[in-house]
């Protein structure tokens, strides 16, 4: 070999040494649209719910993004829209898409997401960090949505499994009389079957009684029945559900929405190193992480991450890396998460907690499943009609 | 100050004069904030040690005299005298340690601060922060290479690994591995270097001189789903025979042939296995159980584990001393 040769070849090498492992700049931007229909009021708003949840994930994810980014020249935007009205959301992403935004984390109402992805067609593909609405995930799935939120029907086969294993079978179920409460309680009656447990009351809470009583002092003579082990509540705004808990007539636990129950994240996870993502939250947002901004957070934690390994930022590519095999998101719940190939949901383990602690983290030892113990939670291949991949 | 100094000596001298012919193991326990202290000839614990807040990382003086504790929640680094077993200083480590490493001069220690991104390089003879390395988010693994010219880290949440040139301070190169990447270790020749991916359940083998991966080593243990397969800690024979990996909440220590790159066997241990270490014959291989509280005793030479040794509350990190 000629000197000349060998210099050329050590220039390279040494320019190739300090250049970043991607030679392309790459900028991504990701949009957020956030809308939440009026709760109603609640007889309990002690601990309102913060408005910002969703979003302040959504920022960590775009701030951890970078932080790894940098390294490789790619760097991350979010362009965060909070709507006052469906019209607003649908404006909202009207806007996105002109700008040319095909990557978009949504936290709205289960009709409006399926408008929107009526309404991005091929143009975008949307993550779905608010909905936990079964139908999505059954049969209305739309190729080109995936979820973060778990459904209810993992919320609630989480917290089914966790009675199976205690083996308190014998629940007292009561239902609020929202559309959110009818379909939590529709999946957990469905879990209840799944993992062998009787309900052996199912009461709606009307609460429309002229007793002149609290809801407190309702509560006793309102689960009165023949025995039960627990009392599971279905009330997702935390209208009177606070009430249940020492207010039953016999002396039984109460889980459910309330009392202690199943969540995509709460403050009280702190394993798999999930207490430096707690910190980091903490120092950007000045509150607890909930399960609206880890939602966010893993949806563009899952774009960031395929961005890594493709050094391209197209939606298409992203979505075909997400259900690949070498797709692995690591998000903080002690195993590598991915996308049920079917519809689009998020498999991921579900905390059981009450306000200060942690109780478990189904699925659960000893439910066994042939591909991953994860699909032991939520809807199944074969019980989904869904095969949008 | 003149008396107080003297005082000290003293003290350091009956210490020196005291306990210890037998070999010892250091255990870090992250929820006791304690060290565990065992007898590797006996494999039973002779001391606990009261430490700073979250013990995590820890790793010898290169003389063997001291032991340096990252204190995650003390945000310190904490200097263990062995010869008296008391702390006598602390370093300034940057916020919430976790890992780090001592350069072979034995004098600039790199420290992984995972709350804040950055490595910072101290000088433990005078406490001088030399550098704070800007890197990935949460920043883990720590290594040195035994030549000094490279000093390694992982990032977690970036799955990256950061290649600082020990002279300028500076990252010269940046490689993404599988998820969650979190040890390196580096063959005794500084050829090879070793990196645990635990999300993503692999191994990957770098050559040092192209910083080039040339190798990625995959774990199936028979009635073990995938998913709980975590590589952690690493652990390599000074006869470049085998690699041990530490593979996390599936319970087991592969057995790697070092050369081939092959599995060769998984031994149970404890729950969550995270590090591991040899003892100075390397006889007998130690690993910290998190869950189970326990260290496991691997007989090296017949890749059988003969006992669990009961510790603290989540065992973390294990040294042992060579000079014991």
């Amino acid at each position: 070999m000629n000197r000349k040769g060998g210099l050329l070849i050590a220039s390279v090498l040494c320019g190739w040494l300090l250049a970043p492992t991607s030679a392309m700049a790459l900028d991504v931007t990701i949009g957020y649209i956030h809308w939440l229909p009026d709760q109603g009021p609640v007889l309990s708003n002690v601990t309102p719910e913060p408005e910002d949840a969703g979003l302040r994930g959504a920022e960590l994810g775009i701030a951890d993004n970078n932080a790894t980014g940098r390294f490789l020249d790619q760097n991350y935007v979010l362009d965060s829209v909070i709507a006052s009205d469906a019209d607003g959301a649908m404006a909202a992403l009207d806007g996105m898409l002109e700008s040319g935004v095909d990557l978009l984390v949504t936290r709205v109402p289960a009709d409006t997401l399926q408008a929107m992805a009526k309404q991005a067609g091929d143009r975008a593909l949307l993550f779905n960090a608010g909905a936990p609405d079964d139908g999505l995930r059954i049969r209305e799935c739309q190729p080109n949505v995936l979820h973060t939120i778990p459904s209810y029907a993992m919320l609630t086969d989480a917290l089914a499994q966790w009675l199976s294993m205690r083996r308190w079978r014998e629940v007292f179920l009561i239902t609020g009389p929202t559309e959110q409460d009818k379909a939590w309680a529709d999946s957990f009656r469905r879990a209840s079957k799944r993992f062998g447990l009787d309900i052996i009351a199912d009461k709606p809470w009307t609460f429309d009684s002229d007793l002149r009583r609290t809801a407190s002092k309702e509560l006793p003579a309102f689960t009165q029945a023949g025995d039960y082990d627990a009392v599971v509540v279905a009330d997702v705004r935390g209208d009177f559900g606070e009430y249940v808990p020492f207010n039953t007539w016999l002396p039984r636990p109460v889980v459910g929405t309330q009392g202690m129950g199943p969540e995509a994240w709460h403050r009280v996870v702190e394993a798999w190193g999930a207490a430096q993502l707690q910190n980091r939250f903490r120092e950007l947002a000045g509150r607890e992480m909930n399960s609206e901004d880890y939602a966010a957070w893993a949806a563009i934690r899952s774009i960031g991450t395929s961005v890594t390994s493709l050094s391209d930022a197209g939606h298409p590519a992203i979505r075909e890396h997400l259900f690949s095999d070498d797709f692995q998101l690591a998000a903080f719940k002690g195993r590598k998460l991915t996308y049920r190939p079917w519809n689009g949901q998020l498999r991921q383990p579900i905390p059981l907690v009450h306000p200060r602690g942690l109780v478990a983290t189904p699925p659960l030892e000893g439910f066994l499943h042939p591909e991953t113990e994860l699909d032991t939670l939520g809807y199944d291949r074969p019980e989904s009609d869904c095969r949008i991949h | 100050m003149k008396q107080a100094f003297r005082i000290a000596a003293l003290a350091a001298a009956i210490g020196f004069s005291g306990p210890a012919l037998a070999g010892l193991a250091y255990v870090s326990n992250e929820k006791d904030n304690t060290l565990s202290v065992i007898d590797t000839d006996t494999h039973e614990v002779v001391d606990t040690i009261d430490v700073g807040a979250r013990p995590r990382g820890i790793l010898l003086s290169r003389d063997y005299s001291k032991l340096y504790i990252c204190a995650s929640d003390d945000d310190t680094v904490q200097v263990l005298d062995l010869a008296t077993r008391k702390i006598i200083d602390t370093l300034p480590s940057g916020e919430d340690p976790e890992q780090f490493a001592l350069h072979p001069n034995n004098k600039h220690l790199y420290i992984a601060n995972e709350d804040d991104a950055i490595v910072t390089v101290v000088d433990v003879t005078n406490k001088d922060v030399l550098a704070q390395i800007d890197v990935g988010v949460e920043p883990e693994g720590m290594a040195v290479s035994p030549d000094g010219k490279w000093a390694v880290n992982t990032s977690e949440t970036s799955s990256m690994l950061h290649w600082i040139n020990t002279e300028t301070f500076e990252i010269e190169k940046n490689t993404v591995v599988g998820q969650r990447p979190r040890h390196v270790e580096f063959t005794r020749d500084s050829k090879i270097a070793w990196a645990s991916a635990e999300i993503g359940g692999t191994v990957h083998i770098f050559d040092v001189d192209t910083i080039e991966e040339i190798k990625q080593i995959d774990f199936q243990i028979r009635g073990v789903p995938q998913d709980r397969v975590q590589p952690v800690g690493i652990e390599l024979t000074s006869d470049g025979k085998y690699a041990f990996v530490a593979l996390g909440p599936s319970n087991h220590v592969a057995v790697v042939d070092a050369q081939t790159y092959e599995v060769l066997d998984y031994l149970l241990v404890g729950a969550r296995v995270w590090q591991l270490d040899l003892d100075k014959d390397e006889k007998f291989l130690y690993t910290t159980n998190g869950v189970s509280g326990d260290v496991s005793v691997i007989d090296v030479e017949d890749m059988k584990v003969i006992k669990s040794i009961k510790v603290g509350r989540y065992p973390w990190g294990v040294v042992i001393d060579p000079t014991s």
